[in-house]
């Protein structure tokens, strides 16, 4: 078991443009079921042998894809996103970085006027990998192995680190969702700790945070109330400065709010084991597992 | 991105928000015919810096004629500015606003920001103008009431209205208060603003609603569509190695600390000066050099860190999913051998094509230190730096 994509996920590439083309290559390469490119004007041609299509919607009626990536840029990411549920997808995940802020609002918006159930992952974000099945992103594949921790970050490289530790380790991982370093995300960290725990595969969680916001806050509401499986955490940014943002454009210290002082207190507070050093993720959750 | 008062008040007042007469000025005397040419009693002269706290740092001073106001000018203009967001060095000022008074009745507070639980943009006023809203916010939360606005039709006339009643405005006012909110949000939506606020927002004696304050930031990710907004940009405001950093495609912000980081990744780059600082150093800046960096641009990056007089030593913390070492360690020698190396380099990396990446570094006969994970990493950068520098300072 895993949490939102598996060996059956059939997965359509929106956006063969280099960046798309890359990926796409490397995802199949690591098994994932790719079933169709969607790029409009190539529809009807194979691009690195995966079949093109002009739209979302041609390539579902054609290939019963469920989920979608995109690697559209940014200014064609809010059309990207609609037509994916339009077409009745039923996990879209926005990689692309530098979407506008108003262009997620309104499609959130939108989503919610449709009455739309497809889950979003991102933007701004790695992806989502169920090792040895399904890789869905532009995470290196080869870092991960299958097991029981399910991990979930908003930071990508940061995300390799915790499962290069763990998989150092001999540890494997259940799903890893990085859910994006924007402020305006569709799976927050609540959603990513909810998937877990009712995930037979999952036997503990790494969360990893960051300054920003206050969705460390919520999760840890969460956890406290809900989640029966030990979590450790970490949160970058304990050192970065007020007012600045910090690469993500949600990473950033606003009047005295998204402080990581706040945040590793909330998750301390809910008996979530935050590491303070970034090379001890995987450590500190060998050390709770073995109490 | 930031813009001036000046500017947020000249987009206010195109959209049909009242804001006061004013002139733009750059001198002692260009205050002094201000004064004269608005033909009022009084006036204000205000420092023009994109910090915030600029009237209790004395950069807002009230004029009576045309030699107050050169004179006002004149010592807003001698000395950079400090307040307590412009840092112990302060802010020249190049520029003034010189505004007409006005008799204010109320003060209020009208902010529009991002919600990010609701995911949509939340507009707030508060009874409590003219402070800092943070501080209301802490201290008395009640007294900021909240509007959510859909993008689909903008911010209601019955939410305006709630606004208005609940804060205490009669209903005479109800209408005024309505166009001055709707304008503000409309703003907000079309110039694809992070933050909008009026502090304060003033009800005059003669009940007028006027914008006495305005700040307004941008979303950096939409100024690709607003090219009147990037004109608008006053470059001298902003740090000169965030702003090269940013022209290569690099996030890099400036700190205090002495030990320069190269990362890829913007967590990652959090966490490595997170781990500095656990290693008892402080990092002297961020850097996220990307996730599909390319040789040029980690070199630049590293030429950015090397500009940085207060750096001492130097941490590459680097894990290889799209950039490949490779890539990473080809850029570092690249750099290295044009611009010479006399600080201490620990460099870590790891992910794709890790091996030929090291062999890289390794063949390259440089004086560079590997480390295997993060924390050897911090601990090696940390201690060299001390030895490199208590090595200078007894010599």
């Amino acid at each position: 078991m895993s949490v939102l994509v598996n060996k059956h996920t059939r997965v359509l590439v929106q956006g063969l443009g280099k960046a798309g083309r890359f990926h796409m290559a490397q995802m199949v390469q690591y098994g994932t079921q790719v079933v169709g490119g969607v790029a409009p004007g190539k529809g009807g041609t194979v691009v690195d042998g995966v079949p093109a299509f002009d739209s979302v919607a041609e390539a579902v009626k054609a290939t019963g894809a469920d989920a979608s990536v995109v690697y559209v840029p940014a200014a064609g990411c809010l059309d990207s996103i609609l037509e994916a549920d339009a077409a009745g997808l039923r996990l879209c995940v926005v990689i692309t970085e530098g979407i506008p802020t108003s262009d997620m609002v309104k499609a959130f918006a939108v989503l919610r006027a449709r009455g739309s159930t497809m889950r979003i992952i991102g933007p701004n974000c790695p992806g989502i990998i169920t090792p040895g099945e399904c890789k869905i992103g532009i995470m290196p594949g080869y870092i991960h192995r299958p097991g029981p921790v399910g991990v979930v970050s908003r930071s990508g490289t940061l995300t390799y680190e915790a499962v290069w530790q763990l998989s150092e380790r001999g540890i494997g991982q259940s799903t890893c969702i990085g859910i994006g370093g924007d402020p305006l995300i569709g799976t927050t960290h609540l959603d990513a700790l909810r998937l877990f725990q009712d995930d037979p595969a999952t036997e503990a969680i790494i969360m990893i945070g960051e300054i920003g916001g206050s969705a460390e806050e919520e999760a840890a509401e969460y956890i406290s109330k809900n989640v029966r499986k030990p979590v450790v955490g970490f949160i970058a940014g304990q050192t970065a400065p007020q007012g600045k943002r910090m690469g993500h454009a949600g990473a950033i210290i606003s009047g005295g709010s998204g402080k990581a002082a706040d945040k590793i207190a909330a998750l301390e507070r809910a008996g979530v084991a935050v590491a303070r050093n970034p090379s001890e993720m995987a450590a500190t959750l060998v050390k709770l597992l073995g109490k | 991105m930031k813009i001036h008062e000046y500017q947020a008040k000249a987009i206010l007042k195109a959209a049909g928000v009242p804001v006061l007469e004013g002139r733009v000025v750059h001198s002692a005397q260009g205050a002094g015919a201000a004064f004269a040419e608005l033909g009022q009693p009084i006036a204000v002269v205000k420092a023009q810096i994109h910090a915030g706290g600029r009237g209790k740092g004395g950069g807002v001073k009230l004029v009576r004629s045309v030699a107050e106001a050169e004179q006002a000018a004149a010592a807003i203009m001698a000395k950079p500015l400090i307040t307590y967001q412009t840092g112990p060095n302060g802010q020249r000022v190049k520029t003034l606003l010189v505004e007409q008074g006005c008799a204010i009745e109320r003060e209020l507070y009208a902010g529009i920001a991002l919600d990010r639980a609701s995911r949509l943009p939340v507009l707030m006023v508060s009874s409590e103008g003219g402070v800092e809203i943070e501080e209301v916010a802490h201290k008395h939360p009640e007294k900021i009431l909240k509007e959510t606005i859909d993008p689909l039709v903008g911010l209601l006339p019955s939410q305006a209205r709630r606004l208005a009643k609940e804060v205490g405005l009669p209903a005479t006012l109800w209408d005024k208060a309505t166009q001055f909110l709707q304008a503000l949000c409309r703003v907000y939506i079309q110039k694809d603003l992070s933050l909008a606020e009026i502090n304060p927002l003033v009800v005059t004696k003669d009940g007028q609603l006027i914008a006495l304050d305005a700040k307004m930031n941008f979303d950096s990710n939409a100024l690709y569509r607003q090219p009147d907004v990037v004109a608008l940009r006053d470059l001298d405001e902003e740090d000169a190695s965030e702003v090269a950093g940013q022209a290569a495609g690099i996030s890099y912000i400036s700190l205090d600390g002495n030990i320069g980081c190269l990362v890829n990744g913007a967590g990652l780059a959090m966490a490595t000066m997170d781990i500095i600082k656990l290693y008892g150093a402080s990092p002297a800046n961020f850097l996220d050099v990307g996730g599909g960096a390319t040789k040029d641009q980690v070199a630049t990056a590293f030429r950015l860190i090397l500009a940085d007089p207060k750096v001492k030593g130097i941490l590459i913390n680097i894990f290889g999913g799209i950039l490949r070492c490779t890539t990473l360690a080809d850029g570092i020698v690249a750099a290295v051998k044009e611009t010479g190396l006399s600080l201490p380099l620990v460099v870590r990396l790891e992910g794709t094509e890790v091996e030929q990446g090291r062999q890289i570094l390794r063949d390259s006969g440089l004086p560079i230190t590997t480390a295997s994970t993060m924390a050897d990493a911090a601990e090696k950068i940390v201690k060299a730096t001390a030895q490199a520098t208590a090595g200078r300072s007894n010599s």
